[in-house]
């Protein structure tokens, strides 16, 4: 090819492209790295969980110890319980302070609200549990009990609070203002055009935002400890302490014969399922939604 | 220098600006206007870019206090009512003011009848078929009716840009406004859009008082009958420099500022 204005040294062309290709592949294998553990996780789980699911996991509660057999009903209905109660508690406070921050930023209240938050979300889950033993399970604030379902449900609640505020405030901050411009000069009232208008062009954000905090419900351990404390029997009653299946998962994982690991494996595959499954239903229920964003 | 219409007496003007100046923050954005905006009449705010024709035109409905820092000193009065009296509820002003923007901007998660229908969710006494009838009336008006009217169920995202343009002047008119304010409604639209718009704007002006702020001058000398120059000095404080008849402000300019703007030479 002819020298033209298109034209660009050989030189400065090749060592352009080096750079290039050499950024791609150290973009790749940062990828790499991060994905592998992941990767590691689910497929080992998946080869040793699997192996040891059948119903009757799924429909007996645990086997006295040293026993085969027996399964984790009451701690998939615990779970399922208790993360339950955390949203039913959360969502409400975590959406509606998240909108607070997103849509009265100015507010000299948001930034010490914002900080609170901040500084929630970086307490260990396990001083969660402390806080809420003291507050509900010692006093026996709840209908007289000690260690409960309901203060397990509260102390999830407390973790993921701050996790639905951030992505409540991060998704409503991606809605263009030119939204609000359009229903504040219709004079509808701020309060107003928030709830009708930015909030629902903003539903599958925070959508994920609630599934994210169910996740993160669902795998706690630590806090349950001091206040659901787990139960080897079948119970839905909140005022009474409550199985896990994380704390299922923990109590197996550490127990010292085969079994244990057996129960560990295919309890913590059926966990991972769970959250899977919530998600993959709640990203389908929202995809009609979710174009107009 | 004179800043008053000659034509326009109190009895006819809808909106009347005396000394009006616009801040953000300590920035003087607009200084010492004084207008007085005749009814039922097209008035367009023509000038270079950053004179201020937008934070002046955003004053006529307190949208400029949006923005953190924005304040005015001077009065409006639309109708009579000065809009900043402190009596005076804000929302109360925009809803009885309609604005149109530079990018139609429906609202997205709605469809195209509840856009214009959700100016009238605020008057609590409209039953259901007098809130379609008024949405009918209103994309009737607003020459959309019959573009729409198969579609009304659909998000108005579903419409053109020239088409969400006259949806957000339907959704607009619905609050039957004292004013109508357009912030260079055309520029995102192509010719025949921006035409479409053009005579739906002359059909308006029997029913409604309209100040558009526009970069064409084209659009200014066909549309408007009273035109309004701005200008900015070096304190970068933009300020009235010429107003009146379209016509003559077209043909026999009395400041040279609006001169060569106005044949190109400068803005
Ligand atoms: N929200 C704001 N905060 C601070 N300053 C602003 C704000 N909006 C506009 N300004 C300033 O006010 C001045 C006038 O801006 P304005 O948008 O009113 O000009 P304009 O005449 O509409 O310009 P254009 O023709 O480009 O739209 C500019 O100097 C601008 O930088
Ligand atoms: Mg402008």
């Amino acid at each position: 090819m002819s020298t033209t204005w298109l034209s660009v040294p050989s030189g400065t062309r090749r060592r352009r492209n080096a750079i290039s290709t050499f950024m791609l592949a150290l973009t790749v294998l940062a990828t790499l790295i991060a994905v592998t553990p992941l990767l590691f996780i689910l497929g080992w789980l998946l080869i040793q969980g699997v192996r040891y699911l059948n119903l009757d996991f799924f429909l007996n509660d645990p086997a006295p110890i040293g026993e085969a057999g027996g399964g984790v009903r009451n701690g998939i209905i615990g779970t399922l319980i208790m993360s339950g109660i955390a949203l039913l508690i959360a969502v409400p406070v975590g959406v509606l302070t998240g909108i607070f921050l997103a849509e009265y930023r100015g507010n000299p209240l948001a930034t010490v609200v914002r900080f609170a938050t901040d500084v929630l979300a970086g307490i260990p889950s396990i001083v969660v549990g402390i806080f809420v033993y003291t507050i509900i399970v010692l006093p026996r604030w709840f209908q007289g009990a000690a260690f409960s379902g309901f203060a397990g449900g509260v102390a999830l609640a407390v973790i993921i609070i701050p996790i639905l505020v951030r992505t409540t405030e991060e998704i409503l901050r991606l809605v263009p203002g030119s939204i609000r411009e359009a229903a504040a000069a219709l004079g509808v009232p701020k309060w107003d055009y928030t709830l009708t208008v930015v909030v629902p062009s903003a539903f599958s954000g925070i959508a994920t935002g609630i599934m994210l905090g169910l996740a993160r419900a669902a795998g706690e351990t630590a806090p349950l400890l001091l206040t659901a404390l787990g139960n080897n029997f079948y119970n839905t009653k909140l005022d009474q302490p409550m199985a896990a299946l994380s704390l299922q998962i923990f109590t197996y994982a550490i127990a010292p014969f085969e079994e244990g690991r057996r129960l560990a494996f295919a309890a913590a595959f059926v966990l991972i399922m769970l959250v899977l499954l919530v998600n993959i239903v709640t990203r389908y229920v929202f995809r009609v939604r979710s174009i107009n964003l | 220098m004179t800043t008053h219409a000659p034509a326009a007496d109190d009895a006819e003007s809808a909106v009347v600006i005396d000394h009006l100046s616009c801040f953000y923050g300590a920035f003087r954005a607009v200084k010492e206007v004084s207008l007085r905006i005749p009814a039922r009449q097209v008035t367009a705010i023509i000038g270079p870019s950053g004179t201020g024709k937008s934070t002046f035109l955003r004053s006529l409905n307190r949208m400029h206090e949006v923005a953190r820092g924005a304040r005015v000193t001077g009065t409006v009065q639309i109708k009579g009512v000065d809009i900043y009296d402190p009596a005076i509820n804000v929302t109360d002003v925009r809803q009885r003011t309609g604005m149109i923007f530079q990018q139609p901007n429906p609202l997205r998660t709605m469809s195209i009848f509840e856009n214009v229908a959700i100016g009238l969710r605020l008057e609590r006494r409209l039953g259901r078929t007098e809130i379609a009838d008024r949405v009918e009336a209103c994309l009737r008006s607003a020459a959309l009716w019959d573009e729409v009217k198969d579609k009304l169920r659909l998000s108005a995202l579903a419409l053109s840009g020239g088409q969400q343009q006259r949806l957000c002047i339907a959704r607009t008119i619905a609050t039957q406004p004292e004013v109508l304010l357009m912030d260079e409604p055309c520029s995102a639209l192509d010719p025949i859009a921006t035409l479409k718009i053009e005579e739906l704007m002359d059909e308006l002006k029997r029913d409604y008082t309209i100040v558009i702020v526009t970069h064409n001058m084209q659009q200014a000398s066909r549309a408007a009958d009273q035109t309004a120059m701005f200008m900015m000095d070096d304190d970068r404080a933009g300020h009235l420099v010429e107003y009146g008849p379209t016509q003559e402000i077209f043909t026999n300019p009395r400041d040279p500022r609006t001169e060569s703007y106005i044949t190109g030479k400068i803005g």
